[in-house]
C-alpha cells in the first residue's frame, strides 16, 4: 500500500454532485438509479472543507455539478470558496433553477465557467426528452445570461435516437449561443441510460451519420468553437480507457459524500466506498480500498494482463465490463480481444432492429408513497 | 513568415476569462488551464503567455522577449505567432 501511496499522482479533477435533486428527468442521466435524497445530503460547512483539502491534494478543476447543482442554495457560498481555494469551478446546470441575477453573483463570486446542457435543438423534442415543459426557452435564456455576465459557456449534448438526426444543428446552436466549447456526447449505458438503452440506442447507420457530420464542422468552425466529441463505443474496436484509469485522473464525490472513482463505481459489488464525512479526501485518495481495487495492472486477468494496450486504455471500463460479463476484472468487452465481445454485438446488433418505440423512463427519486 | 499566421503586429493578446495561467505550488510547475483541459506550457510558451495581458501588443511581447533572452527577432516572431494561432485555434487566447 506504501508503494503505491508513493508513486501515485496527485487528482486533477472533483466532480462536486451537490445534489441529486433536478428539475429534470432526462432518461440518460448519469446519475445512480437510486438517487440519494435531500436529508442525507452534505451541508455548506463540509462541502467547503472537501474543496479546502481538494485544493491542498493537487486538484484543478472542480465540477459543480448534480442533480441540478442551482437546487442548492448555498452554491454561491460554496462557489466563492473554490475561487478562495483557488480551484478552477465549473458550474455543470440544466439551466433550471439559476437567475440572471444569480448568475451575476457567481461570475463575481469567481466562477470560472459554465457548461449548460441542451437535450434538443428543437423546442418541443428538448422539453419531452428533459420531461420539463419550458425547459428549452429557459435555457436559451440562461445561455444569454452566461455570455452576458463575461463567463465563458460550454453547450453539452447527449445524442441518442430521438435528437440524432439533429447532432450537427446542435453543434450550430452552440455557435449562436455563444459558446465556446461543445460537447457532443452519444449516450454512456449505465445508470438510467441502461434502464433506457432501447428506448435511446440509435441504429449504427444513424450513428455514424452523426460522427461524420459533427466530425466535418470542426473545420467549419475551427477557432470559433472547440468540439469535444464522445463517441459511442459498442462500436468501436477497443475500448475507451475510461476516467483515464481507474483512480487515476479523477474523484467524484456524491451528494451524502460518498468518494467514488467514477460516477457508475456503486454498480460493482463487493467495493467500499469511504465517505468524505468519515475520512479526509487525500486519506480516500491514496488509501480507501475502492480506489485502490483497479490501479495499476496486477487486478487484469486475461487477455488484458499480458496485452501491450494495458498501459493504454487501463482495459476499459470497469462498470460495463460487469455489467456485461459479470465480472469487473474483465476486458472491456467492447475489446475486439475480449472472449465476451459478442455480447456487446448482439445489443449493438438489438439496436438495429428496436422499434425504438418504448417510452421513456424518466429519471426522478423515489418518494414514499404518502408524499405523492 | 510574419504574414503566414495572419496575425496583425499591434494585436494584444490576451487570455479570456476561463483561461488561467497559474503556477501549481503542489506540482511545482506553471499550468494553463482551460475548460475540461490542463497544459503545461513548455518554457518559451510560458514567457509568451506571460506577456499576454490584453495591453501588451504583440510587436511588443516579441520586443521584449527577444531582449531578454537575447535572441534573433525573426525567431522570436515566428515561435510567438506560431503559439498565439495554435492556442488561438483552441479558444484559449484572444486576439
Amino acid at each position: 500500500m506504501n508503494a503505491v501511496t508513493k508513486t501515485l499522482a496527485a487528482p486533477v479533477g472533483l466532480l462536486a454532485e451537490l445534489t441529486h435533486r433536478c428539475p429534470l428527468g432526462c432518461p440518460y442521466c448519469s446519475n445512480p438509479v437510486e438517487l440519494e435524497q435531500r436529508a442525507v445530503e452534505l451541508d455548506t460547512k463540509t462541502w467547503k472543507r472537501v474543496f479546502s483539502e481538494a485544493a491542498d491534494l493537487g486538484v484543478i478543476h472542480v465540477h459543480l455539478s448534480g442533480g441540478e447543482p442551482a437546487a442548492r442554495r448555498d452554491l454561491l457560498d460554496i462557489v466563492a470558496h473554490c475561487a478562495k481555494v483557488g480551484l478552477y469551478s465549473n458550474l455543470i446546470t440544466s439551466g433550471i433553477g439559476l437567475t440572471e441575477a444569480l448568475i451575476g453573483k457567481l461570475a463575481a463570486a469567481g466562477l470560472d465557467h459554465v457548461q449548460l446542457s441542451i437535450q434538443d435543438c428543437e423546442s418541443a423534442s428538448c422539453d419531452r426528452i428533459a420531461g420539463y415543459a419550458g425547459a428549452f426557452a429557459k435555457k436559451m435564456a440562461v445561455a444569454n445570461w452566461v455570455t452576458s455576465a463575461g463567463l465563458p459557456l460550454t453547450v453539452n449534448a447527449v445524442i441518442h435516437r430521438a435528437n440524432v438526426s439533429r447532432a450537427g444543428r446542435m453543434v450550430e446552436l452552440a455557435v449562436r449561443l455563444g459558446a465556446r466549447r461543445v460537447e457532443i456526447a452519444h449516450t454512456q449505458y449505465y445508470g438510467w441510460g441502461l434502464v433506457n438503452r432501447a428506448a435511446l440506442m440509435p441504429t449504427k447507420t444513424q450513428a455514424e451519420a452523426a460522427i461524420a457530420e459533427v466530425e466535418a464542422l470542426r473545420q467549419t468552425y475551427a477557432g470559433t468553437i472547440v468540439i469535444d466529441h464522445v463517441i459511442p463505443d459498442y462500436h468501436a474496436r477497443y475500448p475507451k480507457a475510461c476516467m483515464g484509469g481507474w483512480a487515476k485522473r479523477t474523484l467524484n464525490i456524491t451528494p451524502s459524500g460518498k468518494a467514488l472513482p467514477c460516477h457508475a463505481a456503486e454498480t460493482i459489488p463487493g467495493l467500499t466506498f469511504w465517505n468524505v464525512r468519515e475520512a479526509s479526501l487525500g486519506e480516500i485518495w491514496y488509501n480507501s480500498p475502492a480506489f485502490n481495487a483497479f490501479r495499476g495492472t496486477d487486478w487484469m486477468l486475461e487477455p488484458c494482463r499480458s496485452c501491450e494496450r494495458r498501459d493504454i486504455d487501463y482495459g476499459g471500463c470497469r462498470c460495463q465490463a460487469l455489467a456485461l460479463t459479470g465480472d469487473a476484472r474483465n476486458a472491456d468487452p467492447v475489446c475486439i480481444l475480449s472472449p465476451h465481445h459478442d455480447k456487446v454485438a448482439a445489443i449493438a446488433a438489438f439496436a438495429e432492429e428496436g422499434a425504438g418505440g418504448a417510452d421513456y423512463i424518466y429519471r426522478r427519486m423515489k418518494v414514499p408513497a404518502a408524499a405523492e | 513568415m510574419s504574414t503566414e499566421t495572419g496575425i496583425a503586429a499591434t494585436t494584444q493578446p490576451r487570455l479570456p476569462r476561463g483561461v488561467r495561467l497559474k503556477h501549481d505550488e503542489m506540482r511545482g510547475e506553471w499550468l494553463l488551464l482551460a475548460p475540461e483541459r490542463v497544459v503545461k506550457p513548455n518554457p518559451i510558451a510560458l514567457e509568451i503567455l506571460k506577456r499576454c495581458d490584453g495591453v501588451a501588443t504583440l510587436e511588443e511581447i516579441v520586443d521584449g522577449l527577444a531582449a531578454q533572452f537575447s535572441a534573433d527577432r525573426a525567431r522570436v516572431d515566428a515561435d510567438v505567432r506560431a503559439l498565439l494561432a495554435e492556442l488561438a485555434g483552441k479558444r484559449m487566447v484572444d486576439l
